[in-house]
């Protein structure tokens, strides 16, 4: 430990860059213990797949699939690996600040503690709830549509791994180095190179730069396959509402990420070449980051709650046994989301003084998202009305979802009055505000989902005892983790802090640890009760339409078979499933063979190379970043020299994987 | 409750009589190249905006009117202007199923290209060796980062389009690589469109 910060001394060296062996973090238990268990798991991983001689299929079924909906469970479960990462970070901070009162400096340095609470909040947003919406949305909306499969499918796989590179690199600082002290957003001048030295703040550049080309290229791709790839009849308002979000938020993504691509890259030019966009001197404006990066970061959270809405309204519509009360309502509301989002940004920072005028169109956009976002809870709710409403494990969920985000939105009409904001600014009220609708929305949302969809998927119903459990976990903890963060945001406390004075406080912070101790409960209830449902996926086994389902989705087998539909589909307006099943339709059994995409394997290389040109990048190992670079055009090159990318299943393959199949 | 609309007679689902034939959809390749574009126009869009709000922001450092050349200026866009004519005529070429004719125009909208990526290459040489680089002030680092960026697509482009002439070349105009040229020829085409922007808002703008 050379410094007083605790980071090794600066050094370069033409091979190796930066990096010394002092940035191995041997001297941080937490850390040890960490990768110990981490590479203990790894092993026994590696041990298991290698004894069940499972690396082939992996391989070929898996990696290499350009399948959407294997692409899509891919991206769940990428979500969920780095949710548990994510939520140990969260409980590191209750964990400090329920100790760390009244002089007492707790048991996590600042050093730490900040790497901690900025990696919980990239984490989250990027390869968590991101990950979670996209794969959502990947394996559910070609169904919706009656696709055999995304617009472009080789570049679904491509983005995926994108997202992987990107969520390892960050996983790599932990072990390698260390993470950015910043905050989620990496505020200037305290991100730029005067503040942030050593690589941390690289890691988080390169890790969200190289995520970001998927993410962008995954809503270019869902944009286009709603376009292009509807089946024959189903007009734009004949299409499930989910496939509506879905549209709105890749629209969303695709408008709003390039801003978030530039952004970042002008704070990595300033950090990498002494450019001076957000400097303190030579001109610079550190505000100008701070719009910038709230003109892509407040669509952001409409993007990773805008589907979310889509999955509730299917669910609300299919327990409650009637179609989704108000769908042009629904579909319009969505839409003025969509552009509203893109005007209320300056309201992350009413205090920097913009004066009244500016704040008051900011404060009154914010105020106006408010009235879409209420005609969609009537709407679910007058949807519910006089249905028979069946409580189901999705619907619970539901539920949960209902009350939560209402609570949630509430209190960001709140924050949107900048008189109030003044007040509450940073503080655990604002805390306390978007985790009410990110937990209480989106995540309730996604869960909700994944238990809906999940027999499509799988052929098989989740475990009903311990979902519920899973559900009162996670609702409950909720409550008691967040609440009290409401009422400290009242009282003045601010963020981001490691100790704190006031004794007064601490019964809160501690209240609030407790309830992130129910909330592990509720996660580990949801991975027990996916184990305990596969080990009964027999007795669960439900069919092709296990909830009396509405949607295209569920009018072919549960798994689907990589072509999704023996036939196409010719769709007259809304609710295609429905009518079919009114009409007693079935598919012909005169197969024809059927045209495909083929697996490829450039999508994963060229994600790997990726990799390791950001791990250089962060680094300064530049010989290596210049060949990763060269290698990846080159492989971008060579796969454009390969023509032979479709094939076709036989007739008789059809028939055979029909004949196993069930349609409801 | 019902909308209006859901009671029509809504539903017949039949299966295709038709055979399903793989021309059935049409190639979401351009709509999908549209959508990228307008992305990319988002973060030109994005760095604009950097150079409207520092472009001012000398920090005693040189001013457009410093370091600007009009004739200079001129001759680079005059080079990218005529660069998308010849690719026009490629894809006329094209058109007429004439690879030869589509190659030698590409080959000459390659040598515009390059002419363009050479002169920029020379500028910010020069600016740098002045004491005009990124690091003196802001406005020269968003300037830096707008035209470098264009500068950086450009290059792109060209590396594309030399892929593409093999490919021609080796398998002729096929549909694929008709495909290929005409997104290229979007791809082109835009780029033109942006360095009129910059031509006006970067250089000319700001001699007047």
């Amino acid at each position: 430990m050379a410094s007083e910060h605790g980071q090794p001394a600066d050094t370069f060296s033409p091979i190796f860059g930066r990096f010394t062996l002092d940035w191995i973090p041997i001297h941080e238990p937490i850390l040890i213990g960490t990768f110990a268990g981490v590479a203990l798991g790894g092993l026994l991983f590696l041990a298991l797949m290698t004894y069940f001689k499972l690396w082939g299929p992996l391989w070929s079924k898996w990696v290499v699939s350009i399948d959407h909906k294997k692409i899509g469970i891919m991206y769940m479960v990428l979500g969920f690996i780095m949710m548990v990462r994510g939520f140990a970070d969260a409980l590191m901070m209750r964990a400090q600040q329920a100790v760390a009162a009244g002089g007492s400096e707790g048991w996590l340095p600042p050093h730490h503690y900040d790497q901690v609470f900025t990696a919980h909040g990239v984490i989250m947003i990027f390869f968590v709830a991101m990950p979670f919406v996209t794969g959502v949305m990947n394996y559910v909306m070609p169904l919706q549509i009656g696709a055999r499969d995304v617009a472009f499918p080789f570049l679904n796989n491509f983005s995926f791994w994108m997202t992987v590179s990107g969520a390892l690199l960050i996983n790599v600082s932990l072990f390698v180095g260390e993470f950015a002290r910043v905050g989620w957003l990496a505020f200037p001048p305290l991100s730029g190179s005067s503040y942030s030295t050593g690589p941390g703040m690289d890691y988080y550049l390169w890790a969200l730069q190289i995520a970001g080309v998927g993410t962008t290229l995954s809503g270019i791709n869902l944009i286009a396959t709603i376009f292009k790839m509807r089946a024959p009849g189903m007009k734009l308002f004949d299409m499930p509402i989910f496939t509506w979000t879905a549209l709105v938020t890749n629209v969303l993504i695709v408008a709003a990420f390039p801003v978030l691509t530039a952004t970042l890259a002008m704070l990595t030019l300033d950090r990498y070449m002494d450019f001076r966009f957000f400097t303190n001197d030579f001109g610079g404006n550190a505000m100008m980051y701070v719009n910038l990066i709230w003109i892509w970061g407040h669509p952001e959270v409409y993007i990773l709650i805008i589907p979310c809405f889509g999955i509730i309204s299917e669910i609300v519509s299919t327990f409650s046994g009637k179609p989704i009360f108000g769908y042009r309502t629904m579909v319009w509301a969505t839409a003025c989301i969509m552009v509203l989002s893109f005007v209320v940004w300056l309201h992350h920072f009413f205090t920097m003084g913009s004066g009244a005028s500016v704040n008051t169109f900011f404060g009154i956009t914010t105020m106006i998202i408010a009235v879409p976002t209420g005609v969609k809870i009537f709407n679910w709710l007058f949807t519910m009305y006089k249905g028979r409403v069946r409580l189901e494990l999705p619907m619970l969920w539901v539920i949960g979802f209902l009350v939560t985000f209402t609570i949630g939105g509430m209190t960001g009409v709140m924050l949107a009055i900048p008189p109030v904001d003044f007040q509450l600014h940073n503080t655990l009220f604002l805390i306390a505000h978007f985790h009410n609708v990110i937990i209480g929305g989106v995540v309730f949302a996604i869960i909700a989902g994944v238990v809906y969809w999940w027999p499509k998927a799988f052929g098989f119903k989740l475990d009903e005892k311990w979902g519920r459990q899973a559900f009162w976990g996670w609702f409950i903890g909720f409550y008691v983790a967040f609440m009290p963060l409401y009422a400290l945001g009242l009282m003045g406390v601010t963020r981001r802090m490691n100790m704190y004075p006031d004794a007064g406080w601490q019964p809160y912070f501690i209240v609030a640890a407790i309830g992130a101790l129910i909330i592990l409960y509720g996660i580990a209830c949801t991975f027990i009760c996916f184990f305990v449902s596969i080990l009964n996926r027999k007795e669960l086994a439900c069919g092709g339409d296990p909830w009396d389902a509405r949607t295209l989705e569920w009018a072919t087998q549960s798994p689907p078979a990589p072509y999704n539909f023996p036939q196409e589909i010719h769709v007259v307006g809304r609710e295609a499933f429905w009518q079919m099943k009114k009409e007693k339709y079935a598919f012909s059994t005169e197969y024809t063979s059927i045209h495909m995409p083929k697996s490829t394997a450039t999508g994963v290389v060229l994600s790997a190379l990726a990799f390791i040109f950001g791990f250089a990048m962060v680094w300064y190992i530049w010989w290596l970043a210049i060949v990763m670079l060269v290698a990846m055009i080159g492989v971008g090159i060579a796969h454009t020299f390969n023509y032979n990318r479709d094939y076709y299943i036989p007739a008789d393959e059809v028939r055979q994987s029909e004949a196993k199949g069930t349609l409801a | 409750m019902i909308e209006p609309g859901a009671d029509r007679p809504m539903h017949h689902a039949r299966e295709a009589h038709a055979h399903e034939t793989e021309h059935q959809h049409h190639s979401p390749t351009p709509i999908g190249f549209w959508i990228y574009l307008m992305s990319d126009c988002i973060i030109f869009g994005t760095l604009f905006a950097t150079y409207a709000v520092l472009g001012y922001s000398y920090a005693g450092g040189p001013s457009p009117a410093d370091l600007f050349e009009p004739s200079f200026v001129a001759w680079e866009t005059g080079l990218l202007l005529f660069s998308s004519i010849t690719f026009g005529l490629a894809m006329l070429q094209a058109d007429k199923r004439n690879v030869n004719g589509a190659l030698m125009w590409l080959s000459v909208t390659a040598a515009f290209g390059l002419g363009f990526i050479a002169m920029e290459i020379y500028e910010f040489n020069h600016l740098i060796h002045i004491g005009a680089g990124p690091d003196r002030s802001a406005f020269l680092s968003a300037f830096f980062a707008l035209v470098g960026t264009h500068g950086l697509h450009v290059t792109g482009g060209l590396i594309w389009l030399f892929t593409l002439m093999v490919q021609i070349k080796t398998h002729g105009l096929t549909p694929a690589n008709n495909q290929r040229l005409g997104t290229l020829s979007m791809f082109w085409h835009f780029l033109d469109l942006v360095w009129i922007g910059v031509f006006s808002f970067v250089y000319l703008v700001r001699l007047v």
